[in-house]
């Protein structure tokens, strides 16, 4: 592996080598050593949880990093190219971490310079450091990836990660519930690619209900903007917001996964239940981006 | 009953024949293999053809097209037939086989896409099923071919 640029570039054997990494990174069985590296995290487009993640990924492993956050571009203004911008920070570092708008640029980027390259997330298309922090999260808490019964809810229709969560798991075969309000379906294209893959999916419009055979369920937040009348959200919001009163009949294994930050699709009544893995989860995805910087820059 | 074929275009002697391409797509061709050399080019539109109805004919004299010139014409029309031509007989003659790959020719329709915002080409991976599909290497977005726009 050279970069990691998209979900689509990974072997299912890229993936567990993955996994298998930040488990022991996770349990000290391997502690890799980043003295003198640096790594640049280039955030186009700003994303203080992702940034500080990287960040705490590389400071745990005795690493540094510079920072370039905000601005699409610091040296548009002065006509400087894209491609001159990326040359000119891989001359002061080993490895790019890339967040942008733009859809591609990760992609770009790894055939601009010759450093390993990490997309930590572009435009709508990928975010692949987030699917494999949800997928180690998964085989932490089942054990394994193969045949999960797996429920996405919230907005499939906006939501990148559950765009990326659903292709990954598919490889393993998944069987998936996917429960939203209609206009915030999963898309056709992603449905069709499952179609493709003998993948099965249910389709609901209540989180309560339907939770009790899964293994797994995905959470992620509706945006009252996405409603041309807020009235119409008002009316289904509580549909998909997950309280203790759900949990009664649940699996014994399930757990609750969602990327934060939270507004208030999960009540805080869930926390303190043994099905509560969203906290976990995000120092889940620390462990995940040692590994994948760890083995960009061959240190396992 | 018989039906008799009128030549409307002029034989050549050596060079490259596209016939049977989708009647209106023409010029596109014409732009997409850039034409405007010495070669002497010679096209008919909305011709009869038994089989497609209507069609456009390009004969491109003293140039023979590559396989793969050819190939990125399927984009277009995948209808075309390729037929060289040899001291005025047919010496070859096969249908276009859709491409695997193509690089700049086709302009990505997502307005987010970095090859929409940088200078860069386009790099697109033809998927040949029915009705045939493209997906961008960039940003990853997969159309059906037929909709997509060819740079010219
Ligand atoms: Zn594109």
């Amino acid at each position: 592996m050279k970069n990691l640029i998209s979900m689509r570039d990974l072997s299912k054997e890229d993936i567990m080598q993955l996994m298998d990494t930040a488990a022991k990174i996770e349990k000290g069985e391997i502690v890799p050593n980043m003295q003198r590296k640096l790594a640049a995290l280039l955030f186009f487009e700003p994303s203080t949880r992702t940034m500080f993640s990287f960040d705490t990924a590389m400071k745990r492993m005795n690493g540094d990093t510079i920072i370039m956050s905000g601005a699409k571009n610091t040296s548009a203004k002065k006509g400087e190219t894209f491609a001159d911008t990326l040359q000119t920070i891989a001359q002061y570092s080993d490895i790019i971490i890339m967040r942008s708008p733009t859809e591609g640029a990760a992609r770009y980027a790894a055939e601009v310079v010759d450093l390993p390259v990490v997309n930590a997330g572009d435009g709508a298309n990928q975010h692949p450091t987030q699917a494999l922090l949800d997928l180690y999260s998964i085989i932490k808490t089942q054990g394994k990836l193969d045949n999960l019964k797996i429920g996405l809810a919230g907005d499939l229709r906006f939501g990148r990660t559950v765009h990326s969560l659903a292709q990954a798991m598919a490889v393993f075969g998944a069987d998936f519930k996917f429960i939203s309000p209609s206009f915030l379906q999963m898309p056709e294209y992603i449905k069709d690619d499952l179609i493709e893959q003998n993948i099965k999916f249910e389709e609901f419009k209540d989180i309560e209900g339907n939770i009790d055979d899964l293994d797994i369920l995905y959470v992620t937040r509706i945006q009252k903007e996405r409603f041309a009348d807020p009235e119409d959200y008002e009316k289904v919001k509580g549909s998909y917001v997950l309280n203790k009163t759900m949990l009664g009949n649940v699996k014994d294994n399930f757990k609750v996964l969602h990327p934060l930050p939270r507004v208030d699709e999960i009540h805080t009544d869930v926390d303190d239940t043994k099905f509560a893995y969203y906290f976990p989860q995000a120092k889940n995805g620390v462990y995940t981006r040692q590994a994948i910087i760890s083995i960009l820059l061959g240190e396992v | 009953m018989s039906q008799v074929k009128t030549i409307k275009v002029n034989a050549i002697k050596n060079g490259t024949v596209i016939d049977h391409i989708a009647a209106g797509k023409v010029l596109k061709v014409i732009d997409l293999l850039n034409l405007t050399g010495d070669n002497s080019v010679m096209l008919g539109m909305n011709l009869s053809s038994n089989k497609i109805g209507k069609k456009d004919i390009i004969k491109i004299e003293n140039r023979e097209l590559s396989k793969e010139e050819a190939n990125s014409i399927a984009l277009i029309s995948p209808s075309a037939t390729l037929i060289i031509i040899n001291d005025f007989e047919v010496v070859n003659k096969t249908s276009l086989e859709m491409p695997e790959y193509i690089e700049e020719h086709i302009i990505c329709p997502n307005p987010k896409c970095i090859t929409n915002s940088e200078e860069i080409p386009s790099k697109y991976y033809i998927n040949n099923a029915e009705p045939a599909t493209a997906r961008c290497l960039y940003c990853e977005k997969k159309y059906l071919v037929e909709d997509l726009k060819i740079k010219i």
